[in-house]
């Protein structure tokens, strides 16, 4: 049985679905942001299936570009973190709800 | 071969996602994501994405988890700040539904026709996923994105400073 690319799409929407139940469900936030670097990499899995199956490199220009969105999400948001930490002393996301109504 | 390479770095990818939303430690978490990182550069190389599969470990498994690890080893959480607490069960049951309507979905659509990679023979897609290719069509077709990308990174090392500076002060 050959692999084809609905194998690989298969498993970016896995891939996809556990990183949303990690952003939803976990309380840490340091996890919540890992869950949503699984779900950036599960659309950039998706990117470069098709771009194999369609024979045409511009998935992998745009997988280089989220690439590069993601590099600066996670730059941004572990500084927003540690600054966080350093006034709250906790990163529950249960306890952070100053924006709360 | 290939099928079987697939099999594997696909049941440890999804090992690897698992793990990452269910370990408690954020240490633990965060090297289950490089083992999932790393299964989808493979997976990438499968593909005929070699540059793409060395940036992924390059900068994914590389850069991004060691920015990571280090905030996590930084911050030095207390055992109450890596308390994981379980949801009712209504919750676990939806989270489980979502699952098999993606699963059931793509099975359904999916497998009846479409796009078979073995449509398209490799030795017809010469320098497909190199250095060359695809640097071609990133400094050709895609260069402004490509520019653009840089003011993008500018922007957040700006913010990332004056977020750290507001700290200092």
């Amino acid at each position: 049985m050959n692999v084809s690319i609905e194998h690989y799409l298969v498993l970016s929407a896995i891939l996809l679905v556990i990183g949303a139940y990690g952003v939803i469900a976990r309380k840490n936030l340091i996890i919540v942001l890992m869950s949503l670097e699984l779900m950036l990499n599960s659309a950039n899995l998706a990117f470069v299936a098709f771009s194999r199956a369609l024979g045409d490199m511009t998935g992998h220009v745009f997988m280089i570009m989220s690439i590069t969105v993601a590099a600066a999400e996670v730059a941004v948001g572990l500084a927003l973190l540690v600054s966080i930490y350093s006034n709250r002393k906790t990163i529950d996301i249960d306890v952070l709800k100053l924006l709360k109504g | 071969m290939e099928t079987v390479a697939f099999y594997v770095f696909a049941a440890l990818a999804l090992a690897g996602g698992l793990m990452v939303v269910t370990f408690e430690n954020p240490v633990s978490s965060a090297l289950s994501l490089v083992l999932t990182l790393f299964s989808t550069a493979v997976l990438f190389v499968l593909l005929l994405a070699h540059f793409v599969a060395v940036i992924q470990i390059l900068v994914y498994a590389g850069a991004i988890m060691i920015l990571f690890l280090f905030t996590v080893m930084f911050l030095n959480l207390k055992p109450e700040g890596l308390k994981f607490e379980s949801q009712n069960l209504l919750f676990k049951v939806s989270m489980l539904l979502a699952v098999l309507l993606f699963v059931g979905y793509f099975a359904s659509l999916g497998f009846k026709k479409g796009l078979f990679l073995s449509n398209i023979s490799v030795s017809e897609m010469e320098g497909f996923g190199t250095v060359q290719g695809v640097g071609t069509t990133l400094f050709t077709d895609y260069l402004l994105p490509f520019e653009l990308t840089s003011i993008l990174i500018l922007v957040a090392i700006i913010g990332v400073v004056a977020i750290a500076k507001k700290r200092a002060n």
